[in-house]
């Protein structure tokens, strides 16, 4: 039995219309022909959201208590007899009282798509556990239920609901969120012009990085060696013509010369940069080394830089796996101490390098400049 | 047989107090303890070159490292752990253009880039991670040290270390700024 198909509504805050558009597309697919009940639905007093909901066969809820409170759930093993084409189930991130088959709806949902039945859900940005910090430092207001990131990454579909922080409001102010005595507190507290545009931000972008992740995924699934050559030219040909550049650091504060030139180029160039640290192997990071690390991983955040530690005791072989598998075009390492002893016969690093990486990738290093001619 | 080894019972022995001396030498001048880094905050295109030359004569006389950190605010929409190209931009040009200036006269250089919401946020982020025995501010109000006195008062009750603020002199319009190239003026 193949898995259901997951699509998932995402919003940025409560009241977008996550829920209605859920149901508007229930009844489409119901008009096509297709069995679509609703496993579980939360109006929250909504009649625009009641009124969608009628026509849609309901899934009868079953009763379940906490700390001697009765409540009512979605009845898992009821939606799973009903077993329907597609099942509406809303609020995905919502927590099961004790003593349900599983903690989380999302989980029970995950045993839906199992048996093959199609899912339409709902949640909230914030609800995400990689969102919920940098939610709660935006809004200041922190929310208990979350879900691991990794559910939106299931879903075969997210659509994000977007609407203006402005509509949202005036939509607050209409009643159609939240009944009239809670209008004033919410509008005070978490509904504000500033949080719902952060918010909104945070979920354009969210969708944004899910959509780049799958193409990556596709992308890299179509790589598996079943493609013709020509197909496989053509597919590698926006990857000939892209460049990246390489930066080879130490963890020591005048590596930071280099990562800056390093930048600079990335920036002129408009391409990505990493910064790749070759560490000997069983090195400890620890006191002064692991403060020089945590610079340059600091840094490498504040630049859109990728900071790579690879730990190998062949400076040269780790550097051309790295370079292969980056698809780095441009190496830049930095200007090194005059060798003494033995290492003035081995041959210099930036020849090493270039016998070792793939034709056409360049090396350049980069010199210590002193004071600038004028600067004083 | 027991006169050489008494010999070189003597030699180890000499050996070791001498590293000891030459070592208690070393760290002691004056009795006080070595300042190893010394931290230079500063903010927007322009630093004073008054509070650079002052930091870069602390740093060469007690053999310390500067560390010019370039404090930088993140728009409250954005997360804070972010890349923030266009002012790393700024940031690389008056870096390198101090760099440049401790260079030349033989002072080590460990730069900072700290973001935070607000520039006291970030110094106090800065604070939090960073170790350092000194820390350079320039009391001159060109306007774009972005450093009130409030945030002034904060940092000597929050820093753990000695705070030299600098007075406002009449050498303050002389600043370190850049247009994009880091360049002195």
């Amino acid at each position: 039995m193949s898995r259901g198909r997951y699509k998932i509504f995402l919003g940025m805050a409560a009241g977008v219309g996550k829920t209605y558009r859920m149901l508007q597309e229930g009844h489409a697919e119901a008009d096509a022909g297709r069995d679509v009940v609703i496993g579980y639905l939360e109006p929250h007093k909504r009649e625009e959201t009641s009124a969608q909901a009628r026509g849609l066969e309901v899934v009868p809820r079953r009763r379940a208590s906490i700390r001697e409170v009765e409540v009512e759930e979605m009845d898992l093993p009821g939606v799973l007899r009903r077993r329907p084409d597609l099942a509406l189930i809303d609020e995905l991130a919502h927590t099961n009282p004790p003593g349900l088959e599983h903690e989380k709806r999302y989980e029970d949902i995950a045993d839906v798509l199992a048996a093959g039945i199609d899912v339409f859900s709902t949640v909230n940005v914030q609800h995400l556990e990689s969102l919920n910090d940098q939610v709660a430092e935006l809004t200041e207001v922190r929310v208990r239920e979350t879900v691991p990131d990794s559910v939106l990454g299931t879903a075969d579909e997210v659509v994000l609901i977007d609407l203006t922080p402005e509509a949202l409001i005036e939509r607050l102010r209409a009643g159609k969120v939240y009944p009239g005595e809670n209008i004033q507190a919410a509008l005070d507290n978490f509904f504000k012009i500033e949080n719902l545009a952060a918010l909104r931000e945070v979920s354009l972008r969210q969708v944004a990085e899910d959509v780049e992740s799958k193409r990556l995924v596709y992308s890299e699934a179509g790589a598996v060696g079943r493609r013709r050559e020509e197909d496989k030219v053509a597919a590698d040909a926006p990857k000939a013509v892209g460049e990246r550049l390489l930066a080879l650091v130490r963890p020591q504060p005048s590596s930071q010369r280099l990562v800056r030139r390093a930048w600079r180029s990335a920036q002129r160039l408009g391409t990505d940069l990493d910064l790749l640290w070759v560490k000997p192997p069983g090195q400890p990071i620890e006191g002064e080394l692991e403060r020089q690390v945590t610079a340059l991983r600091r840094l490498a955040s504040v630049l859109g830089a990728t900071l790579l530690i690879e730990e190998h005791d062949d400076l040269v072989a780790a550097v051309a796996r790295v370079v292969r598998e980056r698809g780095s075009t441009y190496i830049m390492v930095g200007e090194s101490n005059p060798p003494k002893g033995f290492a003035r016969l081995r041959e210099p690093l930036p020849q090493r390098l270039m016998r070792a990486t793939p034709p056409g990738v360049d090396v350049r290093i980069v010199a210590h400049r002193g004071l600038k001619e004028g600067g004083k | 047989m027991i006169e050489h080894f008494l010999v070189g019972l003597a030699l180890i022995l000499g050996l070791a107090l001498g590293f000891l001396f030459a070592r208690r030498h070393r760290g002691g001048a004056g009795g006080t303890e070595a300042v190893h880094h010394i931290l230079l905050p500063f903010t927007g295109t322009e630093i004073s070159r008054r509070a650079i030359d002052a930091a870069l004569r602390l740093a060469r006389a007690e053999g310390a490292t500067l560390m010019p950190a370039y404090l930088a605010q993140v728009p409250k929409q954005l997360p804070l752990d972010c890349a923030i190209p266009k002012e790393a931009d700024s940031a690389m040009a008056m870096l390198e253009a101090i760099e440049q200036r401790a260079s030349s006269q033989g002072v080590p250089v460990d730069a900072r880039i700290e973001r935070g919401r607000t520039y006291r946020h970030a110094l106090a982020r800065l604070l939090d991670h960073e170790t350092f025995d000194r820390v350079v501010v320039s009391a001159t109000a060109t306007g774009a040290s972005g450093f009130s006195g409030d945030d002034l008062v904060w940092l000597l009750e929050k820093a753990p270390a000695e705070v030299l603020i600098l007075r406002p002199g009449p050498a303050d319009h002389r600043v370190l700024s850049v247009n994009g190239r880091g360049r002195l003026s």
